[in-house]
């Protein structure tokens, strides 16, 4: 793989089956892929145990998650700052004219849009809202589904979970009521 | 150092996230409009690969890299936590365009106001640990 074909955008095929070896490597370890039990584990080290005994556990078993967290987090430094090309994602052009139409432009030259990261848009109650509001529903919903995107849609299904599947698919009820009938309320 | 591993299937993590722009709003939304293979090859290509490799471990009962054999817990079978968490799950999930993993990874590059979005999740987090018992799973 040459240096030109890393600082690209790598193709599905490629990351799709990396992601299924960071999974094959942490079962090896004799862990399990699943970010958002770190979500909890930062209640349970803040002392939420002393009011929801779901946090009374002995979080310190969970460190070697957090230090995946603090991977992850270095890891995204490196492949912006060493690994990338000025962002420039390659979106489908009925993806471009739909946030068009909400008035948005520079779609899909950043990771994230201007629009909902920007230190502007953030400087509005709106705009906080908007941030607090997506991660709230994001952990309530992973806890009360127990798990995410890598517990559920691969670690679950990968062992063929019959409850993972219902998961996912609760994933894009909630997905596809956000994308169809509350972003266009709330941009368009 | 014990956690070393970790550390670097992290950074490993964190890098593949953001190359195959998986950490990226505009892909989350773009997947949700049905509008791009592109999310639907990611995680179908990453769940086609899980699924050889669990039952390669499973078959060859591979042992742990601490000598220890590999179990898989199955998930309990009752269905409203999975349909109504998962439900509430994609909400946020298109909302903010980033779920548990891509929220850290994006830390890591640099865009700040995700913080409210980390924060907003622990607090979800939490607000689901106080209520726990009272809702059906």
């Amino acid at each position: 793989m040459s240096m030109e074909a890393i600082l690209q955008p790598w193709p599905w095929y490629v990351t799709g089956p990396l992601i299924a070896l960071v999974m094959f490597l942490l079962i090896w370890f004799g862990r399990e892929f699943g970010m958002s039990a770190n979500l909890r584990t930062m209640c349970a080290m803040s002392g939420a145990g002393k009011k929801a005994k779901f946090f009374d556990y002995n979080w310190k078993e969970q460190k070697w998650n957090l230090v995946v967290v603090l991977g992850a987090i270095i890891g995204g430094f490196i492949a912006v700052f060493y690994l990338s090309k000025p962002i420039d994602i390659d979106l489908a052009a009925d993806t471009v004219a739909a946030l068009q139409s909400f008035g948005w432009d520079n779609i899909g030259d950043s990771l994230v849009p201007g629009e909902i990261y920007s230190a502007d848009a953030v400087m509005s109650f709106k705009g906080i809202a908007v941030l607090v509001l997506g991660g709230f529903f994001v952990g309530f919903g992973a806890r009360y589904a127990g798990g995410c995107t890598s517990g559920h849609a691969i670690s679950g299904l990968s062992n063929l979970q019959l409850p993972s599947l219902v998961a996912v698919i609760g994933f894009f009820i909630g997905g596809l009521i956000m994308t169809h009938f509350i972003l266009p309320l709330i941009f368009g | 150092m014990k956690y070393l591993k970790y550390l670097l299937v992290g950074i490993f993590f964190g890098i593949v996230m953001v190359k195959s722009e998986a950490v990226s709003w505009y892909r989350i939304y773009e997947m949700f409009r049905f509008d791009s293979f592109h999310m639907y090859g990611i995680i179908g290509s990453a769940v086609v690969t899980g699924v050889i490799l669990v039952a390669l471990i499973k078959k060859t009962g591979m042992h742990s890299s601490e000598g220890k054999i590999i179990q898989f817990n199955p998930k309990a079978k009752t269905w409203p936590r999975y349909i109504i968490g998962g439900t509430l799950f994609g909400l946020g999930w298109a909302l903010a365009g980033a779920c548990p993993g891509p929220m850290f990874v994006l830390l890591g590059t640099g865009v700040f106001s995700i913080l409210l979005v980390i924060g907003g999740a622990v607090l979800g987090t939490y607000a689901y640990g106080l209520l726990r018992d009272k809702l059906p799973h």
